[in-house]
């Protein structure tokens, strides 16, 4: 049975995720096209929180970089459709791995040379902004002007090369969301989740049970890596833009981060709250805006601060914990 | 040396102090060691040492007729050294249960048989009814239980205890004693830094006495407790 | 190129880099006593530069004069932030402290663009076109003037930590907590003094550097960055690091600037970060952590 706050699924969350699963599955049917599209991005961040909660909410890593691995991804599999036709899936298999060599380097960096903490989240930001500056530079992938992946049709549904209609992005994102909470569902319920959260916890006490840290957290964050770095290919497909300012830029960064902290870190709901929390009130706040006519730059931001401010202080554990306590899903040991 | 576990003239600096001098003794198989001494004695920098927290500047740590001297802490512990903590760190937002279970994941990859074996050395060590309770609830006692009961997880052939009995009541006490004398009798090695010369005296085969990083007497606990150098620096006359 | 221009540009980089050093110098008090990330910092500051800008194009008020006023008024935002907001997250995991100031640094940007407008301003002060020639070299008279602020109020901060009651209690509660609370220190009062200085800092610096470049709302988060590079490449719990992690940035940028593309100036200062990150993490002047 796994701890409380360091949540798997609670007995009658089993029931809520049906529930939820299923509206998902249907949900095209009955909204319209915008709302489809504001349903990708909660999923996306959803996805992507899930990802970078392995590092964080499981090994206890602070990443504030995690563009990185979206941008490596995206270019990666970008590069190899645009200068050699070769479709998405297949450039998973090379954009995986770079994002993973690029996790698997600043983890080594770091946890060799002891950079742990505040230090640690300040070392991501700066590969980030390296990589922001460095593909700025970098001509095979259009530099600053933007790299451009080409769609010959909206029509027609081509799975294999990601090009079509945003049902079928919405359904491939859809997959790709339930596959990642399956995924962290089955770590954390290993023997790797147990080390990761004793790491968590407490990472001298967890090396004097005989847990080799280093290497515990390197798998943490070449995971994380590597599955941001599918999002990052789904993200090149789905937009068919990529500007190294937008996709390297430390705000995705905190975007990436503020869905699981929000709905709550280390746990398996909480990124998914997270997101069609965030998402939506996001939505509604510019819809809110623009009826009263307040639609100025910067004005739905500084409301989403002023939330992000309340829930960071009511509730620094994030929503669900929350939620499941005053929903009462847990039976009480 | 073809001891069970031995130190060899063990020493440790921190800048101008002299933490532990030059110590040196070893544990047969099975036996019930006590370090005893006043605080400051280096009886936790010893531990340290042993355990891989810490390396020794001077010296020879051994296991099995294997050196482990400088060995990080989770390579000491896989070799079979456990170890507890003076001050109690157990995994605060985890469960009981989950906490035992990261000690015995340690030999035990599959979930499912780690777990009976979590439940096992819950049992053994009272903490079984409060398997559900989450770490940081727990009483001091409780959680002393609990320390000793993820060490023991690990399946150690040594198990090094750093004060785990400090801060127990009587009753408390003779209940880890016994605890203590129970596993001991299945074989396991058992090395404790005490103050709690009630403990000692019930338990430890032989005791070493530190004072000022150095050793000062070794042996049988009547003994040891009569020497007057050790009166004179830590017992006083009417301790027992 | 001749060396003249590179002289210049790295007198011109030294100078803007004490600015940098004193802004970076709040960062470091702040993070060195309360330990708190403050990830605001560029923000506060930012706000800094709009009222230098609001009280000059209103007033014809110089920044350099306004300094003061302008310290003072992000003294009180920083110590109603510690008092009001912060204090109770100073015990709390780094990215719950993230995050709240993450909160705060967003509302501040985006207030800032809701009042100003994404268009950038700047001060055009009398002097704006003056420059002073040292032989071959040749400064804009803003730049001197500015460092030469930046060196005054560092030197009064050094002050009040060494010689006043204040001061000194301050860095008692630096060095050892639980001691400054024994001793009877009320170190929730002192943390957001503390913060309150560490703004005014900034707002003093704010105020030098608005005669240099221009504003505009999103230069905050830049700023923050840049001040968290030169805390950690400085040394933390520094202050001359501080100052010197400023001018070593900043000559860094103008000259990576000058011999390579103007956009790469940051990767430079990003490189030295990794460097310091993992060969020396308490930075060029910090102590080593024992």
């Amino acid at each position: 049975m796994i701890s409380r706050l360091t949540q798997g699924v609670p007995k009658r969350g089993w029931i809520l995720l049906a529930m939820l699963l299923i509206a998902l599955l249907v949900a095209p049917r009955f909204v319209n096209d915008y709302l489809l599209t504001v349903l990708i991005l909660i999923l996306y961040f959803a996805y992507t929180g899930q990802a970078w909660n392995i590092m964080m909410g499981f090994a206890g890593q602070l990443s504030l970089g995690h563009a990185i691995y979206v941008g490596l991804g995206a270019y990666t599999a970008a590069a190899l459709y645009v200068h050699f036709g070769v479709g998405p899936w297949i450039g998973l298999l090379a954009a995986v791995p770079v994002a993973m060599a690029c996790g698997a380097i600043i983890g080594f960096l770091a946890f060799r040379f002891g950079v742990a903490g505040v230090y640690f989240a300040i070392l991501t930001i700066a590969f980030a902004e390296f990589a922001r500056i460095g593909f700025d530079h970098i001509r095979y992938t259009g530099g600053s002007a933007g790299f451009f992946l080409p769609v010959a049709q909206y029509t027609t549904n081509d799975l294999w090369n990601l090009r079509g209609k945003p049902v079928m992005f919405y359904y491939v994102i859809l997959a790709l969301t339930v596959a990642a909470f399956m995924f962290c569902h089955v770590l954390l319920r290993s023997r790797i989740g147990y080390f990761w959260l004793a790491i968590r916890e407490d990472e001298e006490a967890a090396r004097a049970l005989g847990i080799d840290t280093f290497r515990y957290k390197m798998i943490a964050v070449v995971i994380s890596a590597g599955m941001t770095a599918v999002a990052g290919v789904f993200f090149a497909f789905y937009y068919n833009n990529l500007f190294p300012e937008q996709v390297f830029h430390i705000s995705r960064s905190i975007e990436l981060i503020l869905a699981p902290i929000i709905g709550g870190i280390g746990t398996l709901f909480g990124p998914i709250l997270g997101a069609f929390l965030l998402t939506g009130l996001s939505e509604a706040v510019t819809e809110v805006l623009h009826a009263i006519g307040f639609d100025f730059p910067g004005a739905k931001q500084v409301f989403y601060g002023i939330c992000l401010l309340i829930v960071v202080v009511a509730l620094p554990d994030g929503i669900w914990p929350w939620l499941v306590r005053r929903l009462g899903l847990e039976r009480r040991p | 040396m073809s001891a069970f576990f031995a130190i060899n003239g063990v020493s440790k600096r921190f800048r101008g102090l002299l933490a532990v001098d030059r110590v040196s003794c070893e544990v047969a198989k099975g036996e019930i060691f006590a370090v005893i001494g006043p605080n400051g004695a280096g009886k936790t920098t010893l531990f340290n040492m042993i355990a891989g927290a810490l390396r020794p500047d001077e010296g020879q740590i051994a296991f099995q007729g294997e050196r482990i001297e400088g060995l990080r802490p989770d390579e000491v512990c896989r070799r079979g050294i456990a170890r507890t903590f003076q001050i109690v760190r157990p995994f605060p937002m985890l469960t009981v249960e989950d906490n035992v279970m990261v000690g015995a994941l340690l030999r035990t990859p599959d979930v499912a048989r780690a777990s009976a074996q979590t439940h096992e050395v819950m049992r053994r060590l009272d903490l079984f009814d409060k398997r559900g309770r989450v770490a940081k609830s727990l009483t001091l006692p409780d959680r002393k239980r609990l320390e000793v009961a993820r060490a023991l997880a690990t399946s150690p052939q040594l198990l090094l205890l750093d004060e785990v009995m400090a801060g127990l009541r009587p009753t408390e006490t003779d209940r880890i004693v016994a605890i203590l004398r129970e596993l001991n009798a299945q074989g396991l090695t058992i090395l404790l830094i005490e103050h709690v010369m009630r403990a000692v005296m019930a338990l430890a085969d032989r005791v070493l006495v530190l004072h000022h990083g150095a050793q000062i007497a070794l042996g049988k606990p009547e003994a040891v407790t009569r020497e007057p150098a050790v009166v004179e620096s830590y017992l006083g006359v009417e301790a027992l | 190129m001749p060396v003249d221009i590179y002289l210049n540009v790295a007198v011109s980089g030294l100078l803007t880099g004490l600015v940098y050093g004193l802004m970076a110098l709040g960062l470091s008090v702040i993070f060195g006593v309360v330990r708190v990330v403050n990830f605001a910092h560029g923000e506060m500051m930012t706000i800094a530069m709009y009222l230098a800008i609001v009280l000059f194009s209103a007033f014809k008020l110089d920044p350099l004069v306004m300094m003061v006023p302008i310290a003072g008024v992000l003294f009180a935002l920083g110590y109603v932030m510690q008092a009001g907001l912060i204090n109770p997250f100073v015990d709390r995991p780094e990215h719950s402290q993230f995050m709240l100031l993450v909160a705060v640094a967003i509302i501040m940007v985006n207030v800032l663009l809701l009042l100003f407008g994404p268009d950038a301003r700047s001060v055009q002060t009398s002097y704006a076109f003056d420059s002073f020639a040292f032989g071959r070299i040749i400064v804009d008279a803003t730049k001197v003037y500015a460092a030469g602020a930046a060196i005054v109020v560092s030197a009064a901060l050094f002050a009040f930590f060494k010689f006043s009651h204040v001061g000194k209690a301050i860095r008692a509660c630096a060095d050892n907590y639980t001691g400054a609370l024994v001793v009877g220190l009320d170190v929730k009062q002192l943390y957001a003094l503390t913060f309150g200085l560490g703004a005014a800092c900034v707002g003093a610096a704010g105020s030098m550097l608005v005669l240099i470049i221009d504003v505009t709302p999103p230069l905050g988060p830049q700023y923050t960055l840049l001040a968290f590079v030169i805390v950690i490449v400085g040394g933390l719990g520094s202050m001359p690091g501080a100052l010197l992690g400023g001018v070593l940035i900043g000559m860094t940028e103008a000259l990576a600037g000058l011999l390579f593309t103007p956009s790469a100036k940051s990767m430079f200062a990003f490189a030295i970060l990794v460097l310091v990150l993992l060969f020396r993490p308490q930075g060029i002047m910090g102590k080593r952590a024992s």
